[in-house]
């Protein structure tokens, strides 16, 4: 695997940087998340027209960007640094995935293409009660009804629920696990919001009774493009795992050289100096377990990317969540305060680290890929 | 720098060019390791002429799999001349004189030169700057005397890298010197040290009057430790960077012996925390494989900077919990010891088995966090050198070396 990035994509990184540096300061990040839409609507619409940033995996045919995961994870390192707040990662990841890799060729076009020009947010129910999100737990029943289908059952943990126009389920038919789609006035398609422990992310439960739906899945069982689509988002979370726990260990570092106590920068006792340390060896793995899952989803190898994939969100979630309570503890009394920031990565850390799997579960996946 | 010149292609041609000049399953590892040497392919990051293209370390791995490729027999560097290769030609290039650098480089490649470091004493460990070997001009000679302590492979070397005290009335990092010494010099003496495995890997070494001419100083008197430095970063890199294959090393051990277990050592329970555990470390293993190779994409050139730290503390700790999962595999195997402490050097072939390692490893391992730099002056390193946090208070920096405390 090569990992080198190119100059293109550095220049990447910093027009993101300077981007959000603008659009999703502290106090944006603040204001945002005490809304129930939980983004900015004219900063979104600047990412889609301006930057191609929303439909920047989005093939050039459908009107997006014609670029790939290694681009998109840098553009996840950077949102993860400043607890970027909008649908970016149900949109441009899992519902674009599940379109280029599930849909028919028709929806496909047709919808891709709405989320490139930055008309429709869009998010992928897969989860459910079990809280699990391999595809084996997904029990909701699709039942044909002529030339339409009828959706029944619950999809937890739904990402961006009140934004999305294009709401794609994943349940089971008879030939099995298809893709479908639910308009936002469907009969019997209700929207409830869960109260989130990260209030950067908006969560929600979705119930389903006999709700009509279109299948945009061809005939067959489209399992193998989920599966693929599932290892892709835990790239793009994993990247930006990586960029809050390097934002966290820069914050820990910082206030670590100006706080004096006993009449010395605390960074100068080795009991702070070495957690932070330790915090460096873990952020530099987790860029590495990051980027190596980003280049393996742009490598096209399914069996590649599911074993990067397991080692991405096992580790980077470990590391982030240690990173986010070791900064809390390095900033002391104050880390604890509602008043700084060090909370908001706290609970992105917690809440990230179980979406899409948590690390023991992961973790089991891998060892069993590896014979042991 | 300028972009290089050659290709993976060229480079892959010369190394076939090698390969039908000097093939290593038909010449001696002398000569097939002489013709690479000659050829710029022994470390390609070096300029021509020593041994190098002058291109990126990176292309290194080229090389290396060029040759597996086409050949059965394949030198290991850190098999042949570890210290040799892995510190004393980087310091040599770095610093050496011109006869140094046209004399010895190559044959610490071929490994006809073995080659050891002395820095380590007694009284200085991981405050290795408070060293007290004295070095004294008399003339055209340096006298030594002094005592250094775990240097592996002294009782083989024919070149050792020694740090030394030539001025004791400057501060402490002011007053070193680096030096060549030759290891056959009257009054080197090597007594076997033996460690926790019962063998004697290390040594300890005693100068007594030893003489050493004033041209075989590396770097300027006084200026030692900048020297000293070169060396201390590329054995970092060489103990934690080494270019491991996925799943090889420690970690293909650990896997080997979880699927050699004996059916029914553990309960059903206990298998799935087994599995867990053993997928960490392979996660930990797999990581620094592949922030190694991202350090080696970074790097272009010249000797590593403090980020060989983080690898070097990553393996330290990753390899002891390694070896220890190993030993909660092998469950109540693990009390019995085989080999035996019997006190001697140590021999590769006596640990052949998965098993057999995996018992010599649990106890060669604590060495890892201690030799090369302790993992505790690793977090410093990280924490001021690349984090930029402040230094500890210190009664030792502005004061004569003499006047300091010392351990006797």
């Amino acid at each position: 695997m090569d990992f080198s990035f190119t100059q293109e994509h550095e220049e990447l990184r910093q027009t993101v940087r300077r981007f959000l540096e603008k659009e999703s300061t502290e106090q944006i990040v603040r204001k945002l998340m005490e809304t129930e839409s939980g983004y900015d609507r004219k900063t979104w619409q600047r990412m889609a027209s301006e930057l191609s940033l929303v439909g920047l995996a989005v093939p050039e045919q459908f009107g997006g960007a014609g670029y790939g995961p290694v681009e998109l994870a840098i553009v996840f390192e950077e949102m993860g640094r400043v607890l970027f707040c909008g649908p970016y990662l149900s949109t441009a990841v899992l519902a674009t995935g599940a379109l280029m890799h599930a849909a028919e060729a028709e929806p496909r076009a047709k919808l891709l293409g709405e989320i490139a020009a930055g008309t429709a947010i869009a998010t992928l129910a897969l989860a459910e009660a079990s809280g699990r999100w391999d595809l084996e737990s997904i029990a909701m029943r699709a039942r044909r009804d002529g030339a339409r289908w009828r959706l029944e059952g619950v999809k937890d943990y739904v990402l961006d629920w009140n934004l999305a126009g294009i709401v794609l389920v994943a349940a089971r038919a008879d030939d099995g696990l298809a893709l479908f789609l639910v308009e936002g006035g469907a009969a019997g398609f209700e929207r409830k919001p869960l109260p989130a422990l990260d209030l950067t992310r908006k969560l929600a439960r979705l119930s389903f009774a006999n709700t009509p739906a279109e299948r945009i899945s061809g005939a067959g069982d489209c399992a193998p493009a989920l599966e693929r689509v599932i290892g892709q988002a835990i790239a793009m979370l994993a990247a930006e795992q990586a960029g809050g726990a390097q934002r966290c260990l820069e914050m820990s570092v910082e206030y670590a050289k100006t706080r004096l106590q006993f009449g010395r920068p605390i960074g100068s006792f080795q009991a702070i100096k070495h957690k932070c340390a330790d915090l460096l060896v873990e952020t530099e793995f987790a860029r590495s377990a990051a980027y190596n899952a980003a280049f393996c989803a742009a490598g096209g190898d399914d069996a590649e990317l599911a074993q990067a994939a397991h080692i991405a969100k096992s580790y980077c979630s470990e590391a982030y969540f240690h990173a986010a309570a070791d900064n809390i503890q390095i900033h002391g009394g104050m880390g604890f305060t509602w008043e700084h920031p060090a909370h908001l990565y706290f609970k992105r850390a917690r809440a990230s680290s179980v979406m899409f799997g948590d690390p023991v579960a992961h973790r089991l996946k891998l060892a069993a890929a590896l014979g042991a | 720098m300028a972009e290089p010149q050659i290709t993976e292609a060229d480079l892959r041609a010369r190394v076939r060019e090698l390969l039908d000049e000097a093939h290593p399953d038909r010449v001696d590892q002398f000569t097939f390791r002489g013709k690479q040497y000659d050829l710029g392919l022994a470390w390609v990051h070096f300029p021509e002429g020593f041994g190098g293209l002058g291109l990126s370390p990176a292309m290194q791995a080229i090389i290396a799999d060029e040759i597996a490729r086409n050949a059965k027999t394949v030198y290991d560097d850190m098999a042949i001349n570890p210290i040799g290769i892995g510190m004393g030609a980087p310091t040599v290039l770095t610093h050496g004189t011109e006869w140094m650098k046209t004399t010895l480089l190559r044959r610490i490649f071929t490994g006809e030169d073995t080659w050891c470091q002395l820095f380590s004493e007694p009284g200085a460990g991981s405050d290795v700057a408070g060293l007290a070997t004295r070095a004294v001009r008399e003339g055209d000679y340096f006298t030594i005397n002094g005592q250094k302590v775990w240097t592996s492979l002294a009782h083989v070397s024919r070149w050792g890298m020694l740090l030394a005290r030539s001025d004791p009335d400057a501060p402490k990092h002011l007053g070193m010197s680096y030096f060549l010494l030759d290891m056959h010099s009257p009054g080197v003496e090597v007594r076997p040290l033996h460690q926790i495995t019962g063998e004697a890997e290390f040594n300890e070494v005693f100068l007594t009057d030893v003489k050493i001419p004033a041209d075989r100083i590396m770097g300027k008197q006084g200026e030692g430790w900048k020297v000293a430095i070169t060396t201390l970063m590329n054995e970092r890199t060489a103990i934690g960077g080494a270019a491991a294959r996925r799943g090889g090393g420690s970690i293909g051990i650990l896997l080997e012996l979880w699927k050699e277990r004996q059916p029914g050592r553990f309960a059903a329970d206990c298998e799935i925390v087994m599995r867990d555990r053993i997928a960490r470390l392979y996660i930990e293993s797999e990581l620094l494989r592949l922030t190694n190779q991202r350090g080696r994409a970074a790097r272009k050139a010249g000797n590593p900077g403090p980020e060989g730290s983080v690898a070097k503390l990553a393996m330290a700790e990753m390899n002891k919990r390694i070896w220890e999962c190993a030993m909660d595999v092998l469950g109540a195997d693990s009390m019995v010891y085989e080999a035996g402490y019997a006190r001697r050097r140590p021999s590769l072939q006596s640990r052949t088995t998965h098993l057999a390692m995996a018992k010599y490893q649990f106890l060669r391992a604590r060495a890892n966090s201690i030799e090369g730099g302790t993992s505790e002056v690793m977090r410093n390193i990280l924490g001021e050198r690349v984090l930029g946090l402040p230094g500890e208070p210190r009664g030792d920096k502005d004061v004569p070396w003499k006047s300091i405390p010392r351990s006797a």
